[in-house]
């Protein structure tokens, strides 16, 4: 468990911050720029120190201004992934790398060599940081902070400063991360796209204040936080199953409650839990079931809410789920379409969705967060 | 023609000694200082600063006779250090080190805190989060990271106090052998009618010793700066 309870103020700034996160797999501070997703994380590591409050990890107070603890940054073990990287200039790579492994690593601790293997870093081992491109800056930040043996991670923006190619290349090794060392992380991030791929828990922070905290699926369907979670590329996320591969068309079947959807092409193993956004704006609505056209994926759905946005849009919340396993798409059409339809809450229509508009950077393997936590439990 | 005479030897080596000891006393102060005017913030830090830099910017005239009034025999300063330690400042080459160490101080905090300055300070959170306590993170960050920032306030500061001259003749005066550094060895020789040629030898052998460190600093700053760019 992570428990924070903070409060600061930095000029005219004021951040008062509280929220509690599971103490597995990734928790996201999403917000806009200027939200205080830096200073948070800078206060869990112990760069910053709040004026008032506490902050707990797996049941020790790092910070409490009650009682009197201030926990050094050096001695907390977190890992933390600076947005720069942060690499020590005069070190080689290796150096960079061992710089915070303890003497006696504690059992359980990543190995050199398997960190080495984990990132890809083997090439890199003798080289300096001055000769490295911007991924594999950052792929030895990752690797230092993980040698010195954290039971948390932090990352701040670990994505920002990188372009859309090295971005690819970053996010395999944070799933794996995820995925493999089972290791807690606090990610912070203002793409929705990297959280809907990777985190399971999401903290949703504005002017310096705790939103809302929840699952990723339930907070980004819902309407009133829209402003927060971005308008233009709101959508919602829906939780599926790989069920089948169509090697003939290039496609892979997903499975939710209630309905299936085909997709481009994705090499996952058949059963694994994979997580899609999808935009309200790529979805259209029919009355009645279309004939004679080429989108595919066609949901039978119920109007569940209607929110007019400013302008000439509305966004709709629809349940496209089974009986009493509802699953919530929106759909962002014209008022002018929404009132010649006769759109109304609880009227059914029909979803539709182009397979085309599901990109890879919409998809994002899930782990669900309680089976990562259960096995560690059992180790 | 090339070989040095014994007198001049002796006083190329008092000079080193003089330069050398002054330079290696001044480090930890200097650096000590350095810290304490890049990184605290204290009531009085103006005044600190400007006393640092005052022998940059007084005749040394006066800093000389400063020291003489302090640590003379008699003085304050050096009265308790004689009568203690059992150590003298007065007419020796100890008084030569002091006298261009206090010199060479200005040169060598300015240099050290300004690269102190420059010196990134993200890195140094980022080492602490990696586990580093202060010493460490001062060891093996930020101490490498103005390594050319020390080297060059070392250099200079050892040329100021080779070069030194009003300031130890007024404190510890012009003794051959003792005090007797190569400006003023080459001050007296220009007193002396018929000694041009020792004179300019002196003078060309000062050029020589200047030329050295200033070469010599240029080529390890050349490689540290590499160094801390992350490149070599």
């Amino acid at each position: 468990m992570i428990e924070v309870a903070v409060e600061k103020r930095l000029g005219a700034f004021r951040l008062d911050a509280r929220f509690t996160a599971p103490g597995s797999g990734i928790t996201a501070l999403f917000g806009r720029s200027g939200a205080g997703k830096t200073t948070l994380v800078n206060m869990l590591a112990g760069l910053v120190r709040p004026d008032r409050g506490s902050i707990a990890v797996a049941g020790e107070q790092l910070f409490s201004s009650e009682r009197g603890i201030d926990v050094a940054p050096e001695r907390r073990r977190l890992g933390y992934i600076f947005q720069e990287g942060r690499l020590f200039p005069h070190y080689s790579v290796r150096g960079n790398l061992t710089y915070g492994a303890p003497r006696r690593a504690p059992p359980g601790a990543a190995r050199f060599d398997a960190v080495v293997a984990l990132l890809g870093l083997e090439k890199l081992l003798d080289r300096r940081p001055g000769a490295l491109s911007g991924g594999e800056k950052q792929r030895v930040a990752i690797g230092r902070a993980l040698l010195a043996a954290p039971r948390l991670l932090l990352m701040d923006e670990p994505l920002a400063s990188l372009d859309q190619p090295r971005k690819a290349e970053i996010l395999p090794f944070v799933e794996r991360l995820r995925d493999e060392l089972k290791i807690p992380i606090i990610y912070v991030s203002h793409a929705m796209e990297e959280i809907v791929r990777l985190a399971d828990t999401l903290v949703l922070l504005s002017e310096g204040r705790v939103a809302a905290v929840g699952s990723v699926e339930e907070l980004t369907s819902r309407l009133d936080l829209r402003p927060l979670t971005g308008r233009h590329e709101a959508g919602a996320v829906i939780r599926t199953t790989v069920a089948g591969q169509d090697a003939t068309f290039g496609l892979t079947e997903l499975v939710f409650p209630g309905g299936r959807l085909r997709v481009s092409h994705v090499a996952l193993p058949l059963g694994t839990p994979v997580r899609i956004r999808i935009r309200a704006r790529d979805v259209a609505l029919a009355t009645t079931r279309p004939e004679h056209i080429s989108i595919r994926n066609v949901f039978p759905a119920r109007v569940v809410e209607l929110a007019a946005d400013r302008g000439p849009l509305v966004d709709l919340r629809l349940d496209i789920g089974a009986p009493e396993q509802p699953v919530m798409l929106w759909a962002r059409i014209t008022q002018r379409a929404a009132q010649e339809l006769g759109l109304a809450v609880g009227r059914q229509v029909f979803a539709l969705l182009k397979t085309v508009a599901l990109d890879r950077g919409s998809l994002g393997r899930h782990q669900p967060a309680g089976a990562a936590f259960d096995e560690d439990e059992g180790s | 023609m090339l070989e040095l005479s014994p007198i001049e030897l002796e006083t190329l080596s008092l000079s080193l000694r003089v330069g050398l000891w002054s330079v290696i006393t001044s480090l930890p102060l200097g650096l000590a200082v350095a810290f304490l005017l890049a990184r605290r913030n204290f009531p009085g830090k103006i005044l600190v600063d400007g006393l640092v830099h005052l022998p940059l910017v007084l005749p040394p005239v006066v800093v000389g006779f400063a020291l003489l009034v302090l640590f003379g025999r008699r003085g304050p300063v050096g009265a308790w250090l004689y009568g203690t330690l059992g150590v003298t400042f007065a007419f020796n080459w100890k008084g030569a080190a002091l006298a261009s160490g206090v010199m060479g101080f200005p040169l060598m905090v300015r240099a050290m805190r300004l690269s102190l300055e420059l010196v990134d300070r993200r890195l140094e959170q980022a080492a602490r989060t990696l586990g580093a306590g202060r010493v460490r993170v001062f060891l093996t960050v930020t101490l490498p990271l103005m390594a050319p920032g020390i080297l060059s306030g070392v250099i200079l500061a050892f040329a100021r106090s080779i070069s030194e001259f009003g300031a130890t003749i007024t404190f510890v005066s012009n003794i051959p052998g003792e005090t007797s550094t190569l400006p003023l060895a080459l001050y007296t020789l220009t007193q002396v009618p018929g000694h041009d040629a020792d004179a300019w030898r002196l003078a060309l052998l000062s050029v020589a010793l200047a030329m050295a460190a200033l070469t010599l600093s240029e080529l390890l700053a050349r490689r540290l700066g590499r160094r801390i760019q992350g490149l070599a």
